[in-house]
């Protein structure tokens, strides 16, 4: 079969790419940590939507430090590098 | 058997027929670490090359002093023109970031916010600018430099305000029962010491890291697919694409840059106080 992919010169790898399962992986942590963030956020401003300011710029701080751990998931691959992967 | 196809793929796959519906069938160049970042040098003095980030960093570096500047050079009592927007620059990171975090007697740690936010934001910009279009903090180097010069400071005024012992002492917490203080002493004091200047870094560099790559995604996918078929079709969605996620790295740019500055001002004023 590998023979039939060369032929048409598609790029095709039968090889999983760790890098991008490390990524999507690391990615479920804080998908659900910022569905809370912000999920409590809105719940709070709308119990009091007079401390929308406060709430919002603490939302963000809480979206920011949450949001690196998956960046830190995309990053990954680059540094632990497997031979010709990333 | 892997090594033909690259080298065939390489050998016949030119910029004219690398288009996703042309009979040549060559792969989509897919941007990563090695292709999209690393830059001939303009010049370079035995082994120190002059790069594109660097000549980015030389740029936003008199950007910021120049605008300040401008603004400051005379100041009247009624502010006109860049006075105005200087003053408002500066009194958004005073009231939003400095206050909250340090109270007033953090005053004195207003020019390094100040310079800290614009210059981390206008290296940010240069990513959506037209022709440098790189975004200088996705290099390493440049959120690790800033990270040592805060790392340094944090450390020096909390050691110098609560004394060696001290500073070490406040950073575990009290009233908490023993079993319990023996996982979080060591934790609080990794935080302090290894992740808060490391998380720091990573995160300014990880987000422009990200952010060019999708960018550059979506660019390459535009090109790729462009051809006189349904491959416009998906070009144009593509492209389409582009244009969102700019606006979206237009508020992730200026939102790294308020939590670099918001979280440097937290650590300052965590170090000032002495003790809980």
């Amino acid at each position: 079969m590998l023979h039939l992919l060369a032929a048409t010169g598609s790029p095709q790898s039968l090889i999983i790419n760790f890098g991008a399962l490390a990524y999507g992986l690391a990615a479920i942590g804080p998908g659900i940590g910022i569905g809370l963030i912000f999920g409590h956020g809105v719940e709070a401003m709308a119990r009091q939507p007079e401390a929308r300011g406060l709430i919002q710029s603490n939302m963000y701080i809480g979206f920011a430090l949450t949001e690196a751990l998956a960046l830190i998931g995309i990053v990954v691959p680059y540094i632990f590098k497997a031979t010709g992967s990333a | 058997m892997a090594l033909d196809t690259v080298a065939l793929t390489a050998a016949r796959c030119t910029e004219e027929n690398s288009h996703a519906f042309s009979s040549m069938h060559c792969g989509y160049p897919a941007p990563g670490y090695p292709d999209s970042f690393i830059f001939t040098p303009f010049f370079r003095i035995g082994s120190f090359y002059f790069t594109k980030p660097m000549l980015l960093a030389l740029i936003c570096m008199a950007a910021v002093i120049g605008f300040f500047w401008a603004g400051f050079a005379r100041p009247k009592l009624v502010p006109r023109g860049a006075q105005n927007v200087a003053e408002l620059g500066i009194t958004f990171v005073r009231d939003q970031i400095l206050r909250p975090m340090m109270g007033r007697r953090g005053d004195g740690y207003l020019p390094f916010l100040v310079a800290l936010f614009f210059f981390v934001w206008t290296m940010n910009l240069m990513e959506i600018i037209p022709v440098a279009q790189f975004p200088a903090m996705s290099f390493i180097a440049f959120p690790v430099a800033l990270m040592l010069m805060v790392y340094v400071t944090y450390t020096y005024l909390g050691i110098k305000h609560q004394g060696l012992g001290g500073y070490f002492a406040n950073m575990i917490p009290k009233g908490v029962p023993i079993g319990i203080l023996l996982i979080l002493a060591p934790v609080e004091i990794l935080q302090y010491i290894i992740v808060r200047p490391f998380t720091l870094a990573i995160r300014l560099f990880a987000n422009m890291f990200a952010g060019h790559i999708l960018l550059l995604v979506f660019t390459l996918a535009t090109w790729y697919m462009f051809s006189a078929s349904i491959g416009l079709l998906f070009s144009a969605t593509s492209f389409i694409l582009v244009i969102v996620l700019t606006a979206f790295e237009m508020l992730i740019q200026a939102l790294q840059a308020y939590i670099f500055t918001i979280l440097t001002a937290q650590y300052i004023g965590g170090s000032l106080e002495a003790g809980h």
